[in-house]
């Protein structure tokens, strides 16, 4: 809310600079978005006198005009306002002025006639659209003729005034009006307010039930609802310091009744309607639900569709107003306007928020409505507005006031234990103290007992209904900075990162080790890409209800898809070598409410894991470089299971000749390959290779127990052999056919060279194989060792029809 | 010519060749020729029958001893020349010390990462245990046990991304603080926990907004827990994140599962609570929601108001990272630009 200081000043002896009375508010109320003055950035705007207006020789627009800005010779200004004549007392921007965007104002020649300045419309000594009145939309601004010429117009405008814009948290609904903000700042100042309450006259003998008749059936939409009638009055523009009240709150004047009845919301925090009484199309008042598809044309000249949610006064059976939101067109108050129904309720806030969040119609009214209406002030809020109407537009109040629906004002008694207040805050506070701050803050309250005390809490603090919500007045007025600092104390839990997290953080760190980078991409992506690249396929991801944009719709099955978006990213901005990894959760729905989460991981790398170096180049990724870090990992997990790596011919975004499934004791937990290059073109990525892995299969997985294996102090024996075999035989056939034939001392296999190539006949490739033997309780003799190699030899020669060389 | 001024003179030849030899292969080729089998000094030796019995050993001593100083003499030349070519071969194998290092493949972990590490180490040596929960969670948990009925206003300030009426992307970690409060054996101590992970919310990304970011939610309930330890909590968060000589303060604030609810700022790190552009010239930054346990939230989960309260708070990551490190826009964080993310490893 936009709060006048000078308002503010009315009903407070402020005894302090408005910044520094911003800063309490923040300190002890509600948030401040800003602290401004209309003023502020501008100068040298003064007050002139436009003596003579004659039109510009050389323009058809133009004026040019002689204006007595309060110096002996009155100054030649050229105008183009169509509004501009003489005797007016208008905004001059004098030689050296600073208008409206931090625009300079300098004398000059405009169409060869010199002009010393410019007279001014209210937008150029910035005011919004929003707040300037309509009147002058299309001109210059003219002052009340007693403004002096050659004074300042700040203060004729109000501009002097400071503006304390708040942030009111949604509880705080009483910080919407300047009651609520004078009493707020009475307590944490200690100070007596003296708010003025304007009684009403009720001046025309004319019962108010003779004219108008209120009955609320559904006492659910209007707990309260009140009318009021002032007849005879004459439409007019407000008094200058009514819309510079208006314009400082953030409100357009518009005439006196409306600009009335704004007057009174920001004063009160109570909303208040004024009909055309003529326009009414019955004299019976009521409101109820909006029936399905009704059509209503709201102020704004819009038709809108309501539906059974939305909350309508009518007015016999026909809306006039939307309840709480906006008013309608066919029953606004015009220029025409002679008699005036005031209508003071209170709506319930959860309908007013949904219609006014439904229509897009938020509004000063529906704001309030939704934080809350002091039930004590809405008969106070409605006379004071129907005084006003009628010594401002002349008219007349009728007698009584027509209640349809009357919710009571009432207050709330709640005891609070000292010890309690105390234990919760960790302060030492005495019963004195805690006394005083509802002394400060007008609670009523007595002390029960030595330790308790009934605090009488009044309506217009609804946000108060426990002891806890009491504890906050207590902590705030008391002062957030008094409060003591200490930790809790020690206690027998000791915490820590349990086994689970421990083993996503080292996944981290392995990675980390490898040369990837952590990545963190959107988990919610389109429905095509959740699906891609899943290590189980499910048909469905979950998907959004309403989603904001079609790029995230659903949740990912899969972490790889996110990883090439970055690697698209990347590639798109020349950054071409990319090694990325990703932990993080998956969603596959199963059926139940809610998807099962897993926590996966994820690389992907493109170009070289290493940018070349002077000395190191051209070492592209390939396949077995990611198959290795995957390998790596595992090993460092310390799975115990049997690992397999075997050709997956069957993901369609995958190189069908270069992804392996990963399996753990024959189930799969992942995959690594390359990514189809159909699929790569269409993310728009290079060569890239991946890797995903459950790892919710890797902690539940069996782990090698760690335990210390002696070394041999006995030596190795080794042989190589080299084979040529078809090259449809795999590496792994081979090593666990050596394995399980190679005798008891066999201890290693290693490939040292795999050669497929022009010196070799086609069909066929040869591997390369150091077999090491030791015997952990005796020195090998070379025959053991010869005897068992030669079996091998022959197995090998036998079963997979291999030519030693 | 005596044996003896033979072998004199031998001496003499061989120390002047010896001398002279200018390589290793020359000095062997000098050992060979003076000492070896068919060398001069051997032959010489042969000669030494034919001397008298008296003559022999002075002969045979005299021929030792020159075979002992060519020896001599052949072994410092050779360790000498041995000492030249090494240091000639080291100073063939000279390499620019100033080209560049090989490079070593390192990644490193993401800057929202290090934010979250850091704050969970620091809790988890203060006795915090940690909290992992659903990205995909229920509606009662993430609003109504938090004591945000339906139609409470305040869903009005998150967006929320809802799967069916009763499903949702959770808009905050709040919703661990009641499932740790229904699970937690308040018979075994106090609940101590921080939950840090990602939430949603309904919203367009820009430069300040995500609709996906990172949140962590602290929570201590026990028997004697105050809004003073909160506020030291605050403080040793702030501190350890930011800096030592930082300071908190409190402003009232509104959480529905939190009262009093408050906002916490720190001192302004930049200047030090100078002002300056980053603090909007207040000398303080906005880091972080708190505030004691609603009464309602305990109820809800099973947990008497009466004897237990304590305090919980959230804070963002993202937040955090964008103040320490100076960023500005919140979508750098999620397209993972090679560029960007290895900006932020630095642990001296």
């Amino acid at each position: 809310m936009k709060v006048s200081y000078d308002w503010l000043n009315e009903y407070l002896d402020l005894d302090v600079e408005p910044r520094d009375l911003a800063e309490k508010i923040a300190r002890t109320s509600v948030d401040i978005n800003d602290v401004y003055s209309l003023s502020d950035g501008l100068k040298k705007l003064v007050v002139g006198e436009v003596e003579t207006c004659e039109p510009h020789p050389d323009s058809d627009h133009l004026h040019v005009c002689s204006v007595n800005v309060g110096e002996e010779e009155p100054l030649q200004i050229v105008c183009g306002a169509p509004n501009v004549a003489a005797g007016q007392k208008v905004i001059v921007a004098l030689n050296g002025a600073r208008i409206a965007n931090n625009q300079k104002i300098k004398r000059g020649k405009i169409r060869g006639v010199e002009s010393n300045g410019m007279l001014c419309a209210l937008q150029e000594i910035g005011f919004s659209d929003r707040i300037a009145p309509k009147a002058y939309e299309d001109g210059i601004y003219i002052l009340p003729d007693d403004a002096k010429p050659g004074e300042s117009v700040f203060s004729y405008l109000g501009m002097d005034d400071t503006i304390i814009d708040t942030d009111v948290t949604p509880n705080r609904g009483d910080m919407l009006s300047i009651y609520g903000n004078v009493n707020d700042i009475a307590a944490f100042y200690n100070l007596k307010p003296h708010f003025k309450e304007v009684a009403v006259e009720e001046n025309d003998d004319q019962a108010t039930a003779d004219l108008i008749n209120a009955e609320i059936s559904d006492k659910k939409i209007a707990p309260t609802y009140k009318l009021r009638v002032i007849k005879g009055v004459k439409i007019e523009d407000s008094p200058l310091w009514l819309q510079i009240r208006l314009w400082n709150s953030g409100i357009r004047p518009i005439n006196n009744v409306v600009d009335v009845t704004n007057y009174v919301l920001l004063k009160y925090g109570q909303p208040l309607h004024s009909y055309d009484y003529d326009k009414l199309p019955s004299h019976d008042i009521s409101v109820r639900h909006a029936r399905a598809d009704e059509k209503f044309v709201t102020l704004d000249d819009e038709e809108q569709t309501l539906n059974a949610n939305d909350i309508v006064v009518v007015s016999g059976d026909q809306p006039v107003a939307l309840a709480g939101t906006m008013g309608g067109q066919a029953t606004a108050v015009s220029e025409n306007t002679t008699s005036v129904a005031l209508e003071a309720a209170i709506f319930d806030s959860v309908m007013v928020r949904k219609q006014a969040r439904r229509l897009d119609l938020h509004s000063e009214s529906s704001m309030r409505f939704e934080r809350g209406i002091n039930p004590a002030t809405v008969e106070t809020a409605l006379n004071e507005a129907a005084q006003l109407i009628s010594q401002l537009a002349g008219g007349t109040v009728t007698k009584g006031i027509v209640t349809g629906s009357e919710k009571p004002a009432e207050s709330k008694d709640i005891e609070l234990s000292l010890t309690k207040i105390n234990h919760v805050l960790g302060t030492n506070l005495k019963m004195e103290d805690v006394t005083s701050v509802f002394d400060q803050l007008a609670f009523p309250n007595k002390l029960t007992s030595n330790d308790t005390v009934l605090v009488t809490v009044p309506a217009r603090r609804w946000d108060i209904s426990l002891p806890a919500d009491l504890y906050e007045e207590v902590a705030r007025i008391y002062g957030y900075d008094n409060l003591p600092e200490s930790l809790p104390v020690m206690t027998r839990n000791h915490g820590g990162l349990s086994p689970r997290q421990r083993f996503i953080r080292a996944t981290r760190h392995d990675f980390e080790g490898m040369g990837l980078n952590q990545a963190i991409s959107y988990s919610l992506t389109t429905v095509d890409k959740a699906k891609q690249f899943q290590i189980d396929p499910v048909a469905e991801p979950m998907k959004l209800d309403f989603p904001m944009s079609s790029d995230h719709v659903a949740t990912r099955m899969s972490i790889i898809s996110g990883l090439l978006i970055d690697i698209a990213y990347n590639v798109a901005r020349n950054v071409n070598n990319v090694a990325l990894y990703e932990e993080g959760r998956v969603f596959i729905p199963r059926g139940g409410e809610r998807p099962e989460e897993q926590e996966h991981v994820a690389g992907a790398i493109t170009g070289q894991l290493l940018n070349n170096s002077w000395h190191i180049t051209d070492q592209p990724v390939d396949f077995f470089q990611v198959k290795g870090m995957v390998e790596r990992y595992l090993h460092n997990m310390g799975i115990a299971g049997k690992i397999e790596y075997v050709a997956d011919h069957s993901r369609e975004e995958m190189h069908p000749g270069r992804t392996a499934n990963i399996l753990i004791d024959g189930e799969l937990v992942g995959f690594v390959g390359q990514v189809h290059p159909q699929t790569a073109k269409e993310y728009k990525v290079p060569e890239t290779y991946v890797f995903e892995l459950n790892l919710e299969q890797l902690m539940k997985a069996k782990k090698i127990e760690n335990e210390y294996t002696p070394i041999s102090k006995f030596p190795t024996i080794t042989r190589d052999i080299a084979l040529l075999v078809d090259t449809n035989v795999t590496n792994e056939e081979i090593v666990d056919l050596i394995k399980k034939r190679g005798g008891a001392f066999l201890k290693d296999v290693h490939l040292f060279d795999v050669y497929s190539g022009a010196h070799l006949s086609s069909g066929k490739k040869s591997l390369a194989y150091t077999l090491t033997y030791q015997d952990t309780n005796a020195t090998l003799t070379e025959d053991q060792v010869n005897q068992a190699f030669d079996k091998v030899t022959k197995h090998l020669q036998e079963q997979l029809n291999a030519e030693i060389r | 010519m005596g044996l003896k001024e033979r072998l004199a003179e031998l001496r003499e030849e061989g120390l002047q060749e010896i001398r002279e030899s200018e390589d290793l292969k020359k000095i062997n080729q000098v050992r060979v020729k003076m000492l070896g089998k068919k060398g001069p000094i051997t032959n010489v030796l042969r000669g030494m029958r034919d001397l008298s019995a008296e003559e022999r050993p002075k002969v045979g001593q005299f021929a030792n001893k020159v075979r002992d100083e060519l020896t001599a003499a052949i072994e410092s030349k050779r360790a000498e020349l041995e000492q030249a070519a090494m240091n000639a071969e080291l100073e063939a194998e000279t390499v620019d010390v100033t080209l560049p290092g090989t490079p070593v493949a390192q990644g490193e972990p993401h800057v929202i990462q290090q934010i979250i590490d850091q704050v969970v180490d620091l809790f988890v040596s203060m006795g915090y245990e940690v909290a992992v929960g659903d990205e995909v969670e229920q509606e009662v948990y993430n609003f109504e046990k938090l004591n945000l009925p339906k139609d409470h206003p305040a869903r009005d300030m998150q967006d929320t991304f809802y799967v069916t009426p009763s499903v949702l992307m959770r808009t905050q970690t709040s919703p661990m603080q009641a499932r740790m409060l229904e699970k937690h054996d308040f018979s075994q101590g106090p609940l101590k926990m921080i939950s840090p992970g990602k939430v949603y919310r309904r919203d367009t990304d820009d430069a300040t907004h995500s609709h996906q970011f990172n949140q962590i939610e602290g929570m201590v309930v026990g028997k004697h827990i105050t809004m003073a330890d909160l506020k030291g909590t605050l403080k040793v968060i702030a501190q350890s994140l930011f800096g030592d000589k930082l300071d908190v303060r409190l402003r009232p604030s509104y959480f529905p599962f939190t009262e009093p609810s408050v906002e916490a700022d720190i001192t302004c790190f930049n200047c030090m609570g100078k002002g300056c552009s980053i603090c909007k010239h207040t000398g303080w930054i906005e880091v972080l929601g708190a505030g004691m346990v609603h009464p309602n939230v305990l109820r809800m989960s099973g947990v008497d108001p009466e004897k237990f309260g304590g305090f919980a708070f959230g804070l963002g990551p993202d937040r955090f990272a964008m103040l320490k490190y100076g960023v500005t826009d919140i979508r750098n964080f999620y397209q993972n630009d090679v560029r960007f993310l290895t900006q932020f490893d630095r642990k001296g």
